[in-house]
């Protein structure tokens, strides 16, 4: 924390009324609209815990919605979120849930892409409007919208990372960190590469060109 | 290098190199941010005018929050001021009045600059903004102030924290008092000895006050919570430009800050187990706005 600026204390500039139930609700819209990346047709939201009880008084339910649809914290836009969403042709409902042991503020979301591909995510907003999605299709992961994120789907054979890490080091694109997961050996499994700069076109290309990668999606950072 | 951990390293920044504190706290930010000082001052002023904008919105509009539980206090008291009826006088009650403006603000999904929460935001504009405007302090002068109140803010947030959910109110509402009995100090010519007494006498008064938000909203009893750090600001700024002094010194007293809020119950963190949240009362409210909640759920 030795490096806090003046202005993570005079700010961020937000719509009210608290960092960890608004700000962050509408980060976790941000992020997740740049996971599914095409655009979304119905949303179903299930909130957890802190969220669960609290959600309409801190307009937690407008905020994910105006998160998704692309609006930042400090957006007045964000009080109608429902309205313009519905403008949008975007379906959505909200469900109570109990995801059992994970941080109070946390929600699952449930996406259908306009070409009905469904996205499904758990994410916990973790103070001061800081995020972090914990799950994303079943698998595991740690994605807080800081780095510009490769996320893949490959099988799980020898030698995919090495692969991988040539194409970026002959673009000159440097790893800040790396996760492999996998559900079972030699089963398909899931890299999640950050980066300190944006991959291009071209860099998505050669690696969806590598056999044995399914998907390969980039993330970008989010405000 | 304009690195500062404490208010010793900041003050001994200041007379070292024969500025302010307010350029100090500038120098670190154009150092951190890789930035000029007019794009920093441009960013504070960004910040300024929302302020502004806040205390305006929350003095002429009819407001509500979202769980219908609070607004229109703000105006209540400008009423009451407008019509002579004050305790202290015509500028306590204005800025108590800018105050819970900009809580109300936040409360209806309102524009505010954390300061240096959302939940505590009222403050600083408040009570700064109400004797700058009083004094006819420049753009420039208040922006100089604000930037010493998030100097002294970074120090507090690095030396213990600026979150209810790991201090208590004291660290939320008490640091935001203690960031803005400094910034008045500094805008009212207080020297560094003065300024930093402010900073020390306004978090020493608000010691073990816990976070106990009735139904987990930023509402109840945070809104007059912040009116209540307001005139503590002032007291401390008064005080302080009286040449009163604080005994214990204020980076003594924010360590002391940390270890009360190490020492509280999670009850009393934030997490509404205790204190006003669990009163007959507070029970009441909460349950109420989970029954309207359903309602709303079975109505989609």
């Amino acid at each position: 924390m030795s490096n806090l600026s003046a202005f993570d204390i005079l700010g961020p500039i937000m719509i009210g009324p608290s960092s960890s139930h608004t700000a962050g609700a509408v980060r976790i819209g941000n992020l997740v609209r740049e996971i599914v990346g095409t655009k979304i047709k119905k949303a179903n939201i299930y909130f957890h815990g802190s969220f669960k009880e609290t959600y309409q008084g801190h307009g937690t339910d407008k905020a994910i919605i105006g998160g998704l649809l692309g609006l930042t914290t400090a957006n007045s836009k964000i009080r109608n979120s429902f309205a313009l969403a519905r403008q949008a042709g975007i379906e959505f409902s909200f469900f109570p849930i109990d995801l059992s042991d994970v941080h109070p503020n946390t929600l699952k979301l449930e996406l259908f892409a306009q070409d009905e591909k469904k996205t499904v995510l758990i994410a916990s907003s973790v103070g001061g409007g800081n995020i972090i999605v914990t799950e994303l299709n079943g698998i595991k992961v740690k994605l807080k919208g800081e780095y510009y994120t490769l996320i893949t789907l490959h099988h799980d054979q020898p030698g995919i990372i090495a692969r991988i890490s040539e194409v970026l080091q002959q673009y000159n694109l440097n790893i800040a960190e790396m996760e492999v997961l996998r559900e079972h050996k030699g089963h398909l499994a899931t890299a999640i590469i950050n980066l300190d700069q944006p991959a291009s076109e071209q860099v998505i290309e050669l690696l969806t060109a590598i056999p044995d990668i399914e998907t390969i999606k980039l993330v970008n950072p989010i405000a | 290098m304009y690195n500062f951990k404490t208010v010793a390293e900041l003050i001994e920044l200041a007379e070292k190199n024969e500025v302010s504190l307010a350029q100090i706290v500038i120098r670190r930010e154009m150092e951190l941010a890789e930035q000029t000082e007019a794009q920093v001052r441009a960013k504070m002023i960004s910040s300024l005018e929302v302020m502004r904008a806040a205390i305006k919105k929350g003095l002429q509009e009819d407001i509500s929050s979202m769980s219908g539980l609070t607004g229109g206090d703000a105006r209540r008291i400008e009423k009451a001021r407008l019509a002579g009826k004050t305790v202290v006088g015509d500028l306590f009650s204005r800025a108590l009045a800018n105050t819970l403006a900009v809580s109300e603000v936040n409360a209806a999904m309102g524009k505010i600059v954390a300061a240096p929460t959302a939940g505590s935001c009222g403050i600083l504009p408040g009570s700064l903004l109400t004797i700058a405007d009083h004094n006819n302090c420049t753009q420039t002068e208040i922006v100089d102030a604000l930037f010493v109140a998030a100097g002294f803010g970074v120090i507090i947030a690095q030396q213990a924290s600026v979150s209810g959910a790991a201090g208590g109110c004291q660290a939320e509402c008490g640091s935001a008092s203690s960031m803005a009995a400094a910034a008045i100090s500094y805008l009212l010519g207080g020297d560094n000895k003065a300024i930093t007494s402010a900073a020390a006498i306004a978090l020493k008064n608000i010691l073990g006050l816990v976070c106990d938000p009735v139904a987990g909203l930023v509402e109840v009893p945070c809104i007059k919570r912040n009116a209540i750090g307001t005139s503590n600001a002032l007291t401390s700024a008064e005080l302080a430009l009286a040449g009163v002094e604080s005994l214990i010194p204020a980076d003594e007293v924010i360590v002391a800050m940390k270890k009360v809020g190490d020492a509280l119950p999670c009850e009393l963190k934030e997490t509404s187990l205790g204190g006003l949240a669990t009163t007959p009362t507070g029970c009441k409210i909460k349950s109420q706005l989970r029954q309207n909640s359903l309602k709303t759920e079975r109505n989609e």
